[in-house]
């Protein structure tokens, strides 16, 4: 085990409070299991998500780096790991933002003065993903040598959505070479799960739209965009989407929902979260990754194949 | 050139005979179904491009047009970069197609090849209704108009 990303602290968002509940629950169990620990941000707020970004991104660029300056003022670590894909993403934006524009630094300065809290600077603390977390600290050999109940004969087709690798400035991280994330071709999810013995199959639409952002405003275009996605991966040969976002996990299930009333096309591929997948295949129940807590319902599918 | 929802119906049609491409009965060969998967690819870029006023170019980048427009579609309007993978997804499984006629796994290649050009035309068909698809989560259209 590398002692890199050991303790992190850790930042939920509010998703993973919510619709995302089961995400939570099999991260923490995880975490646990694999002797890794995280410390929850005291008094987190929202990261801005994308309603205050639409708005004012420089408002959500301070709601952000308060987040990140609370690690680096009172936490006695220096990363912070978010397994949400949009919190991940606009962490990464604020760092990015307050490294590049000037202005951004002086709102975000002038707001936690007027907030009475510490600012941030850029570089004081590390985001990563819980992908880049278990990857970087446990690996694929070390998944390999905790797996108690192998998920082989599972086709998986992981979905990473777009908020991951979108827009790669703001991952200077990635695309360095061998062994680091790729922003076109992203492979962490991919590494992990076959280290826990799953099938990954091809699925060429691992970092497309699904409309997320869209769900309300245009439902239509959302259920046609994740219709293909379903349909794609099931073409694929995949049991399961493999999902690293809430928003995006929530989005598939509620359209494929939806997609068989208004367009009466039923698909049956289900959609589990990576750290719920990882879990079962570490030996930890479905109950204690929150398996029941997800809308599709993946129960059938995991005693058929021995997982739960 | 078709419509939108021609492509779009085409494109569903095409679906069913991907799926006859192992049986041998399918009414097209593999190698001219992605051929005319490009083709809808950049009908559906030429759209997009007409509806924002520019003349879609005849230039080619890497050896395709489709990405010549992808690339001209995105200048001054980043979001649009949401779809550049599609695209050369797209070129991969057709690139694939025809290198390797014979392949055991033509029928998927055949299948991805079609699923990414569909989801390439309901995003670029969804952008057309509501411009702001993909501004604000994945292509963070104020970051880049900022920087």
């Amino acid at each position: 085990m590398s002692e890199k990303y050991k303790t992190v602290a850790y930042y939920p968002g509010c998703a993973l409070e919510g619709t995302g509940h089961g995400y939570n629950r099999s991260t923490k169990a995880v975490g646990r299991k694999l002797g890794l620990d995280l410390i929850e941000i005291p008094n987190w707020n929202c990261c801005g998500a994308m309603e205050v970004k639409n708005i004012d991104p420089e408002l959500q660029n301070y709601l952000s780096a308060r987040n990140l300056a609370i690690v680096a003022e009172k936490m006695n670590v220096d990363t912070v790991m978010a397994p949400c894909n949009g919190c991940y993403h606009n962490l990464k934006k604020v760092e990015h933002d307050i490294a590049k524009k000037p202005k951004t630094q002086e709102v975000v300065d002038r707001l936690s003065q007027k907030a009475g809290h510490a600012t941030y600077q850029a570089g004081e603390v590390e985001t990563i993903h819980a992908l880049d977390w278990i990857k970087e600290a446990i690996g694929e050999e070390g998944i390999r040598e905790r797996v108690k109940n192998s998920l082989k004969g599972l086709k998986i087709a992981n979905y990473y959505g777009c908020m991951y690798t979108r827009p790669r400035n703001i991952f200077p991280e990635k695309d360095q070479g061998e062994g680091s994330e790729s922003t076109h071709n992203p492979h962490y999810m991919d590494d992990l799960l076959r280290a826990a013995g799953a099938e990954i199959v091809d699925y060429p639409l691992k970092t497309a739209c699904c409309g997320g952002a869209h769900t309300l405003a245009d439902s239509d275009t959302s259920t046609k965009l994740v219709l293909n996605l379903l349909q794609t991966a099931e073409d694929c040969g995949a049991d399961v989407i493999a999902t690293e976002c809430p928003t995006c996990h929530s989005g598939l299930e509620m359209h494929q929902i939806r997609a068989e009333k208004e367009h009466g096309i039923k698909t049956s591929v289900k959609m589990l979260y990576f750290t719920q997948l990882l879990g079962l295949a570490l030996g930890l129940s479905s109950r204690k990754l929150g398996i029941h807590e997800n809308v599709s319902d993946a129960s059938g599918l995991l005693k058929e194949r021995g997982l739960a | 050139m078709n419509t939108l929802v021609e492509i779009e119906s085409r494109l569903l049609e095409m679906r069913q005979v991907a799926r006859q491409v192992s049986d041998g009965v399918a009414p097209q060969s593999p190698a001219a179904m992605t051929d005319e998967l490009l083709n809808l690819a950049e009908q559906v870029m030429t759209h997009w491009l007409r509806g924002k006023g520019s003349v879609p170019t005849k230039a080619k980048k890497e050896g395709f047009r489709l990405l010549a427009l992808q690339r001209q579609g995105s200048t001054g309007d980043p979001s649009f970069n949401a779809c550049r993978e599609s695209c050369r997804e797209l070129i991969y499984y057709h690139n694939l197609v025809h290198l390797e006629p014979e392949h055991p796994q033509i029928q998927i290649r055949v299948g991805m090849a079609r699923a990414v050009t569909q989801h390439l035309c309901l995003f670029i068909g969804g952008k057309m209704q509501d411009p702001e698809l993909g501004d604000f989560c994945c292509s963070s259209r104020p970051l880049h108009t900022a920087a």
